[in-house]
């Protein structure tokens, strides 16, 4: 399984990263802690994500119709709609309109739908430049990273490696590890650029279906430097952002912001329902919607696992999840990191090529807990888990029963057998326990941090004979 | 989470299911729940045909074999007496997964039914027996270790710690990050002992860094688990099942 083998690797080595261990697992506390004070009371928590995950679910059930009237009220507003169903569509798409603009310059806000259309690396096989101006996947470009978190996508690095990083990459600036100092140097670097560039790119948090708006969340200006600098603006999201009305934004923004950063707002929450308009001093002359699909449809196939759409990308699962804050985001090969991204990216790519991220967790159930929308994350890892092993081809979920071997099931099914049949199960008990002492005291990898469990003298089966506890 | 619990009266009569990682390697925990329960005067019935909830096998994603293994168990558990289960997570399998893995099924109605009389044990002890406890011992530092599927599942968490704090000489001391699974989590150990070893030696730290003289959990796999990894430490900490901690401590107040 070449799959797994990459994944442990990646996982071993980022358990042997140090700061892993120091810095991000503080940066997870601080946020964990900030999420925590920013829902001081329990009752009105539950009633709000109570609400997210219905405006969620409502959304969603009506998918279809709410899509089409996305399409028309943006059409009415002068946005224009575009439909990929995979992402090499969205990637033409978009460079289709670059080249209609002869731009060589694109300036992009954080959007992970193009992490996942791996849009950067596609204009620049065409020529064409992208610069990201969030400060955070502005770091990662120069240093040639993918995000490790959806949310703050350098976490991972200090404020030490970063001032290395632009060292390094713009060595007439002079070395400053001060946090202003850098991000005043990577604001003058971007200011330019926004001025330069023809397009800019953004995600969208929300589309809003009754009014054709385009909402997004953001707390450096960037977002809204990308959206109203440029002539052109296109937004790329995925088809399962849509919502239905406009009074659902706010309960919406509230649960993502105090879950994400524990802000009560961000710093800019930019509403983009048209071009600019005759008269108007700002805003771009074009703006184009680009839906993505790649693979969320089939998702949205399976009653229970469309609950994966829910997600408004929060970050808070992977904050709280004790697995990401060990091996951090990078580990995980996909996307989207972290819990969240252990049930989407599987169904997305396939579980035979992501099928070791469902396995990769405790389902201790902490993302559960605090999702704002309630997805039942460790269910859907259980869910995932049969999909990866199930042999009775039903279902549409992709790269199915791809993670099946003869071994593992045949241990389950003779476990199966000895479990469901009580007196070959008690007598199984009976001669362990009594040939405990010429049982191994090695288990795998088991023992390499533990001792081997003791193994009793007597089975609770015969201590409640022996005292005299009834059988019925 | 979990919706609001309602609770029986106090019954004559109670099924107890042992779990099977109890009857290998901690019946006498088991077995010290039962006492507790039957202490007060309630008649306890071990079904000496059960094996296994299933949630082994059902976590690991074979359907099949776990449904088997459960459905034997609702054919043990058809009597309708409340379930006492000495682990939230087995508790929490039968209260919660079973519905799901039986809709659908011939066998849904006696799932939900059975589901709705599954108890924890310290729940049990606290809302349904509302036991007070005498406490014989000398006094004593614990920490406990609450597993994810008694805190989040069965939300029994307050339970725990209450029944703990009717011991007086035993003085609860509270590790950092206690909400945080200790990287059991069933074959994860197997399939991912990296992240499991950096887990578990994490929170045994934390344990130790408390001075404790004894561990306590309601679950044997985060017992094993922490235990196990405090043993290859050669760390001088016991370990106790909560039930096997409390009937201890409190036994001979029965001559």
């Amino acid at each position: 399984m070449q799959q797994s083998a990459e994944f442990h690797t990646r996982v071993e080595h980022a358990l042997a990263n140090g700061q892993i261990k120091t810095s991000f697992r503080s940066a997870m506390d601080g946020l964990m802690a900030k999420r925590k004070a920013a829902f001081p009371d329990p009752e009105a928590l539950e009633t709000l994500r109570f609400r997210g995950a219905q405006i969620r679910a409502n959304s969603l059930s009506k998918l279809h119709e709410l899509l089409e009237q996305l399409e028309n009220n943006c059409h009415k507003n002068g946005i224009q709609v575009h439909w990929a169903e995979r992402i090499e569509d969205a990637n033409n798409i978009v460079l289709t309109i670059m080249q209609n603009h002869q731009a060589d310059l694109l300036i992009k806000g954080k959007s992970m739908v193009s992490e996942e259309m791996e849009l950067n690396r596609f204009l620049e096989q065409h020529g064409i430049e992208c610069i990201e101006s969030d400060l955070g996947e502005y770091i990662l470009q120069l240093a040639g990273e993918p995000p490790s978190h959806i949310v703050a996508p350098a976490i991972h690095k200090s404020r030490q490696q970063i001032a290395q990083l632009f060292n390094e990459k713009f060595p007439d600036i002079p070395y400053s590890d001060d946090v202003d100092r850098l991000t005043r140097n990577a604001r003058e670097i971007l200011r330019k650029k926004f001025y330069a560039a023809r397009v800019g790119l953004s995600g969208v948090n929300f589309a809003v279906a009754e009014t054709g708006t385009l909402c997004l969340v953001e707390n450096e200006g960037n977002g809204r430097m990308c959206t109203t600098v440029p002539p052109v603006h296109i937004a790329v999201t995925g088809i399962e952002k849509v919502v239905e009305k406009l009074e659902h934004i706010p309960p919406l923004l509230k649960l993502l912001c105090r879950s994400a950063t524990g802000q009560a707002i961000t710093t800019y929450f930019n509403m983009i329902t048209s071009p600019r308009k005759q008269g108007e001093k700002d805003g771009p002359e074009e703006i184009h919607l680009v839906l993505l699909d790649n693979g969320r449809s089939r998702i949205y196939e399976d009653d229970e696992l469309i609950t994966t759409l829910r997600c408004i990308r929060c970050g808070a699962c992977m904050n709280h999840c004790p697995v990401y804050a060990r091996i951090g985001g990078h580990a995980y090969g996909s996307t989207i990191p972290g819990p969240i991204g252990s049930i989407l990216e599987p169904q997305k790519a396939g579980l035979d090529k992501l099928g070791d991220l469902p396995s990769a967790s405790t389902l201790c159930g902490a993302c559960a807990e605090v999702c704002p929308v309630h997805i039942p994350i460790p269910k859907l890892l259980n869910r995932l888990r049969f999909e990866r092993t199930r042999n009775d081809h039903a279902g549409a979920t992709l790269g199915q029963s791809s993670g099946r071997t003869v071994m593992e099931a045949g241990i389950w099914k003779g476990w199966s057998w000895v479990h469901s049949q009580p007196r070959l199960y008690r007598l199984a008990m009976y001669i362990i326990t009594r040939l405990r002492k010429l049982l191994p005291q090695r288990i795998g990898p088991w023992t390499q941090v533990r001792k081997a469990p003791h193994i009793a003298q007597k089975t609770l089966h015969e201590l409640a004979l022996k005292e005299g506890f009834n059988d019925k | 989470m979990t919706e609001e619990k309602r609770y029986p009266e106090k019954p004559e009569k109670v099924y107890y299911f042992g779990t099977c990682l109890i009857d290998l390697l901690y019946p006498e925990a088991g077995l010290a729940g039962m006492q507790l329960i039957q202490r007060e005067g309630i008649e306890v019935v071990f079904p000496q045909d059960q094996t296994c909830c299933g949630q082994p096998a059902w976590n690991s994603g074979y359907r099949v074999e776990a449904i088997r293994v459960a459905q034997h168990q609702l054919d043990c558990f058809n009597e309708d007496y409340p379930i006492v289960v000495p682990s939230g997570s087995c508790a929490g399998m039968m209260r919660h997964h079973y519905p799901e893995m039986f809709k659908g099924s011939t066998d849904e109605l006696r799932a939900n039914t059975l589901a709705g009389r599954v108890f924890e044990l310290t729940e049990f002890l606290e809302h349904v027996l509302k036991i007070t406890l005498e406490d014989l011992g000398s006094p004593v530092k614990v920490a406990l270790h609450t597993s994810c599927a008694a805190r989040r599942e069965m939300g029994v968490a307050t339970e725990h710690e209450a029944l703990l704090k009717q011991l007086s000489n035993v003085e609860l001391l509270q590790q950092s990050r206690k909400e945080e699974c200790c990287g059991f989590g069933g074959t994860f150990a197997v399939k991912h002992p990296a992240i499991s070893a950096e887990m578990v030696s994490e929170k045994a730290n934390a344990i130790t860094a408390t001075g404790a003289d004894t561990l306590i959990s309601g679950d044997c796999g985060c017992l094993m688990n922490i235990a196990g990894h405090l043993e290859y430490q050669e760390k001088q900490i016991d370990s106790r099942h909560i039930a096997s901690f409390i009937w201890e401590r409190t036994h001979a107040t029965e001559r």
